[in-house]
């Protein structure tokens, strides 16, 4: 089993060549990317620590992503499931409707403070792509999203915000058309531009710097999160922390600052969707996308199509940081099918007034199944990290309704 | 080490010509189709790469993804990799033979297993286009032993002290990527910047084989005919993939094609 190294944040405990618990991360890239990496490498670890540049993203992040998220007890659905007290972290309500605006964000600002004028990033459902596009447009850069065609119809109130926005969409119409052609053409495209354009990868995937940047940005869910706890409890409760896995960006960010809590004081549980979950179906480790990471392969070690109603989920790797709390024992994982999820949704929408995307909606269901068996004394706390307007057209085809 | 590959370039350089390697993928669009362009081809060619296809090729363009989705629709899997080399070495024993692919793939195989199958089917060099120095290290050392030329590659990015460290450790063929690109695309320099930074990276250890790669095709070749070597990929499974589409014999025309580069560089 792999220990984690105490007093040392999740994203630095990797060794010099960029892997966590001598398994995870590392760098396998082409030989040109090399230099580029490097580069940001020792940018990001320059602005990680320069006050100017933090003063620079708070101020971003409360001026124009809107502050801190609200954090709230969900009374109806405590009630109606009887067991554990619900709480909601609701990340959706950030302008840019889900997480992936804290890490759009910081990577146009480095990119600006990076000289260039470039920037590039892939997207599946759609959120990091419209918050890259909005960040992009803000600091005057020019960007490129790239998205599966597949997921370009199933997710297109994204598309049209990120064209608005002035960014240039590049349909993606190679192997499933989904995430993990998204991802592998726009690192493509940064292998042929790496020159003058900056690479954001959408989750916290990739080579060791670009997983850095994503869960360093995300990071801020769990700062907040820390501080209405004690507002809220005086303390930090007995707590189990839910969320969604696809890339697992999100869920770095809302566990982070709780890493350190033993596991029976503060749980982190991780949802998958059921057909795309290495994280929870003893998948092996595989090279994806620059790192070795869980990742769910055939027997030649081609990489697996994936099957997901939610495309942000919709991918065959997951983050390698993911891989080394699996392998710690400091997070568990689950699965949740498109069935369960859309109950999940079908349930938390009659009772609260939240309204999440598909993917949340897996972490929603966990929360339905897991409450019921714990104590009033228990606190579990979801990160609703994506609004479900994008997702609307499915919800309607699925169930026959979207809420008002 | 055995000293086919060395070999090749001497054979090449005392006709005073750059060696021309060809880069197919294997299995593509069958097995036996790939195995027969490569007998075809190879009476014109010094050094055959083969590709091992793989279904997230990030540094490819389109051509070779093209090549590689072919070959894995068609059932290839590795061990019919090594069956196929150990097929045409049978009849082409002299010819050296490099395996190039992404590290997912061997490292789902088992490093010891792979390199220990590269040995018996007689296969001569292995270039790995995702594992770069120095996390290339130990598998380096690992071909070293095996007598397999493990081929290392520079880009136009790599720094000049990256370089020498790269050189220092690589053993008797370099790929050097000649523009900022995935295969494929168009050079992006020009002829006499890429001559510049070939001559660096001889002048730096002068007894190393340098290759250059990446956007070679009929129209540039003979510009770079000062090179040890060039490599032609995506230029012939561009090949491969028009005359299927036009129902014509891929063999006959990557032959064709392959005596044409031929042509510009004697």
């Amino acid at each position: 089993m792999i220990k984690l190294k105490k007093k040392t944040p999740l994203i630095d405990q990797h060794d010099k060549f960029g892997f966590y618990g001598n398994k995870f991360g590392g760098n396998y890239c082409a030989e040109t990317m090399r230099k580029p990496i490097e580069d940001l490498s020792k940018l990001f670890e320059k602005l990680r620590k320069d006050r100017k540049f933090l003063k620079k993203r708070d101020n971003y992040f409360k001026h124009y992503l809107g502050g801190e998220t609200p954090f709230f007890k969900l009374e109806n659905l405590t009630k109606h499931l009887g067991g554990a007290q619900i709480w909601c972290k609701d990340v959706s309500a950030i302008n840019g409707d889900a997480h992936k605006a804290y890490h759009a964000t910081v990577n146009a600002l480095i990119c600006k403070e990076s000289g260039k004028r470039y920037i590039a990033g892939d997207t599946g459902a759609g959120m990091f792509g419209k918050n890259l596009a909005m960040a992009a447009k803000k600091m005057n850069l020019k960007c490129k999203i790239f998205m599966g065609t597949k997921d370009i119809s199933r997710q297109a109130p994204n598309v049209k915000f990120m064209r608005d926005a002035g960014a240039e969409v590049v349909p993606v119409d190679s192997g499933s058309k989904t995430l993990v052609d998204a991802v592998s053409e726009c690192m493509r495209h940064y292998v042929s531009n790496c020159d003058n354009t900056h690479l954001a990868v959408g989750s916290a995937i990739g080579c060791n710097i670009f997983l850095k940047i994503c869960a360093w940005s995300t990071s801020q869910i769990s700062r907040e999160l820390k501080k209405q706890l004690i507002k809220e409890f005086g303390e930090i409760p007995k707590l189990k922390l839910i969320n969604v896995i696809g890339g697992g960006s999100s869920a770095l960010g809302f566990w982070n600052e709780f890493i350190e809590y033993d596991k029976k004081h503060v749980e982190l549980i991780g949802v998958e969707a059921k057909y795309a979950a290495p994280l929870s179906t003893n998948a092996r480790v595989a090279i994806l996308h620059g790192a070795a990471q869980y990742c769910l392969t055939d027997k030649e070690g081609q990489i697996a199509e994936t099957h997901s109603l939610s495309a942000g989920l919709d991918y065959p790797g997951s983050s390698p940081l993911h891989g080394l709390l699996k392998d710690s024992g400091r997070a568990r994982y689950t699965n949740a099918s498109d069935k369960e999820a859309l109950a999940a949704f079908k349930l938390i929408t009659k009772l609260e007034d939240i309204r999440p995307s598909l993917e949340p909606a897996h972490a929603w269901s966990e929360c339905i199944r897991l409450a019921p068996k714990l104590k009033k004394s228990d606190v579990i706390v979801v990160n609703n990290c994506g609004k479900g307007y994008k997702d609307k057209k499915i919800y309607i085809e699925q169930l026959g309704y979207y809420p008002k | 080490m055995k000293n086919s590959i060395n070999n090749a370039f001497k054979a090449a350089k005392k006709e005073n010509r750059p060696a021309l390697i060809s880069y197919t993928v294997c299995g593509d669009n069958t097995k036996d189709k790939s195995l027969q362009i490569l007998n075809s081809i190879s009476k014109d060619l010094d050094i055959a790469e083969w590709g091992i296809p793989h279904n997230c090729p990030t540094a490819d363009g389109k051509d070779i993804q093209n090549s590689s989705y072919r070959a894995l629709q068609n059932g290839i899997r590795l061990n019919d990799i090594f069956k196929l080399v150990k097929r045409f070495k049978k009849t082409k024993p002299s010819k050296p033979i490099i395996l190039m692919g992404y590290y997912q793939m061997i490292f789902n195989y088992g490093e010891k297993k792979f390199i220990r199958k590269c040995k018996v089917s007689g296969v001569d060099g292995l270039i790995v286009v995702d594992l770069s120095f120095p996390d290339n290290k130990n598998f380096a050392k690992l071909c070293m032993k095996n007598s397999i030329c493990f081929v290392q590659l520079i880009a136009p990015t790599t720094t000049v002290k990256r370089m020498k460290e790269i050189i220092r450790s690589s053993h008797e063929m370099i790929y050097m990527i000649s523009t900022i690109s995935t295969t494929g695309s168009a050079l992006k320099y020009s002829i006499k910047r890429i001559i510049k930074n070939y001559n660096f990276i001889k002048k730096i250890k002068p007894s190393k084989n340098v290759v250059i790669g990446f956007g070679i095709t009929e129209k540039t070749i003979s510009n770079l005919k000062s090179a040890d070597g060039l490599v032609v990929g995506s230029a012939i499974c561009r090949e491969i993939t028009r005359s299927l589409r036009d129902r014509q014999n891929p063999v006959t025309n990557v032959s064709k094609l392959v005596r044409k580069l031929k042509n510009k560089i004697i």
